[in-house]
């Protein structure tokens, strides 16, 4: 599979990252979206008419969407990440299209110039980490270690931890949200993990 | 050259009137001069020195790019034929050049032009902008950051260091003779040293400094040899604990496309984001013993007592005793 790919969004991390836990390879091919605009170009848009990254191709097959792609990387390599009967699956991919559009955009404001309103979205970031770290403290005492009820992590962890960690680049802390923190820990520790810049891998000497 | 500066800022301009036009236009020179004057607290050093706030390739006729100097918003506009406007958001004077792919302001009174890059001019080497990254941290500090060796085998193992080659063996530091420092005979084992390396290898390094906040490096190209690639880092100051990083390669030709070398720079100094954010004090201590220096930090030493030598105090916390006997 081919993977169009920019080092630096969560959501092209959120691919690298699912198929390194579930041993797919992937082909990478840099798109320099920043600074350069490839994602603009005609090329790039005949690929994907809207312009976004990341975009898997395998053969024909075409996604454009990043969570669609965990789903077709799980089913094809190992569908215990993907609950697919459980609706909880539902929020939680919603709640990462949350901190996509508060957090992430709060990060592509404050790192990278993109143009909006970054206290607006850190203050809807805000409101998010809170209700995670809430709903991750009342899991740990009910036994529950990753944001699913499965004993096995699933996609939701994947697609909700590329923001968590990268939460600083957007102005934000898990200083006082200890329960999130365990978490981000537990995801780092997971068998298969690779970090990206900003994100600090298991151990501090070990990277891919 | 930094006391000459010094002496031109707290110099308030003292127009005359004469005529109409003229006062008209001394209007603007003199409300240029009352905000200087009103910005005592920033420091002329890098008041009257030039700074980089945006690359071409990323300013978008459809939308100007806003940014901050030295605590001064600022708009950045392009128009359709690519005229590059930079204005303060205060109506306050400023002076602008482009180099480097950079848009370039100067908010004081400029003694020097825009630092001169032999490099640049060299045909095969093409100057590639990598992209401005925010990051929050004093400017100093992220100067210190570009020449720390020790943390290569850390922050960016499996790129420019490894363990167990962590080591830091010797290297020299000398004053430049315009101001500033240089590092030589720096080496160390890069598993991937640039995006061409198909081998690690042990690495030579030569590091600048310049200006207070201008560093660049010259490093072994992995198939040029005997040649150096060139990056050069330049800091924009927008406030005495934040600042945005221009990254510029002046990289000899080895295969590699721009989006490669992209891609690579903006991932290791991304790495070193956090690491920069997370330092304590935020801003860079000039104290000698602030911090607890071993041998490996020679540069890092040398940059901070040449910097408490010309005086500045913008992004840092001085050393009392010393700025006063290098004034
Ligand atoms: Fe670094």
């Amino acid at each position: 599979m081919i993977l169009y790919d920019a080092h630096h969004l969560p959501e092209c991390y959120a691919v690298r990252l699912f198929a390194a836990l579930v041993g797919a390879p992937l082909t990478l091919v840099p798109v320099d979206v920043y600074p350069g605009h490839e994602h603009r170009s005609d090329d790039f848009l005949a690929r994907n008419p809207l312009g976004t990254l990341p975009v898997l191709v395998d053969g024909d097959t075409v996604w454009t969407d990043w969570q669609e792609m965990l789903a077709a990387l799980a089913l094809r390599h190992d569908a215990a990440w993907f609950p697919a009967h459980d609706p909880a699956l539902i929020g939680w991919l919603g709640m990462a299209r949350d901190l996509a559009a508060s957090l992430g955009l709060a990060r592509l404001i404050d790192t990278f110039g993109a143009p909006g309103d970054a206290a607006a979205a850190r203050a809807h970031a805000d409101v998010l980490l809170d209700e995670i770290e809430r709903r991750r403290w009342f899991g740990e005492r009910a036994g529950k270690v990753w944001v699913m009820p499965q004993a096995h992590p699933t996609i939701a962890d994947v697609a909700v931890f590329v923001f968590i960690a990268l939460c600083e680049d957007a102005g934000l802390s898990l200083r006082d949200r200890p329960a999130l923190r365990r978490w981000i820990d537990r995801v780092r520790f997971a068998p298969g993990f690779i970090a990206m810049s900003g994100v600090f891998p298991p151990m501090a000497n070990v990277t891919r | 050259m930094a006391r000459f500066a010094r002496t031109i800022a707290h110099t308030p301009g003292c127009p005359k009137k004469r005529n109409r036009a003229a006062a008209k236009t001394r209007w603007t020179l003199r409300r240029g001069g009352l905000a200087t004057a009103a910005m005592t607290a920033i420091d002329p050093i890098v008041w009257n020195d030039w700074h980089p706030v945006a690359a071409r390739c990323t300013l978008d006729p459809a939308r100007a790019h806003t940014t901050v100097l030295l605590n001064q918003p600022l708009t950045i506009a392009i128009d359709g034929a690519g005229t590059i406007t930079a204005r303060r958001d205060d109506g306050g004077a400023l002076h602008q050049d482009e180099r480097y792919g950079l848009v370039w302001v100067c908010l004081g009174t400029p003694d020097r032009p825009v630092l001169v890059i032999a490099e640049a001019d060299e045909p095969d080497r093409p100057a590639v902008v990598v992209g401005a990254v925010a990051v929050r941290a004093a400017g100093p500090r992220v100067i210190e950051n570009f020449l720390d060796l020790g943390h290569l085998g850390y922050v960016h193992a499996g790129y420019l260091g490894d363990d167990p080659h962590t080591r830091v063996l010797p290297y020299s530091v000398a004053a430049l003779p315009q101001g500033g420092i240089i590092a030589t005979g720096c080496r160390m084992y890069q598993p991937q040293a640039s995006p061409a390396a198909t081998e690690g290898f042990d690495v030579e390094y030569v590091y600048k400094v310049e200006r207070a906040l201008i560093t660049c490096l010259y490093k072994s190209n992995p198939l040029h040899r005997d040649r150096f690639d060139v990056i050069y880092l330049f800091v924009q100051p927008v406030t005495e604990t934040t600042s945005v990083a221009h990254p510029l390669l002046l990289c000899l030709p080895d295969g590699t496309t721009p989006q490669g070398l992209r891609a690579f720079q903006q991932t290791i100094f991304l790495q070193d984001k956090p690491i920069l954010e997370n330092q304590r004090p935020a801003r860079l201590p000039l104290a000698d013993g602030a911090d607890t220096p071993i041998a490996a930090d020679k540069s890092s030493v040398a940059y901070r007592r040449w910097l408490s030598a010309i005086g500045l105090t913008w992004g840092v916390i001085p050393a009392p005793a010393k700025a006063a006997r290098a004034a």
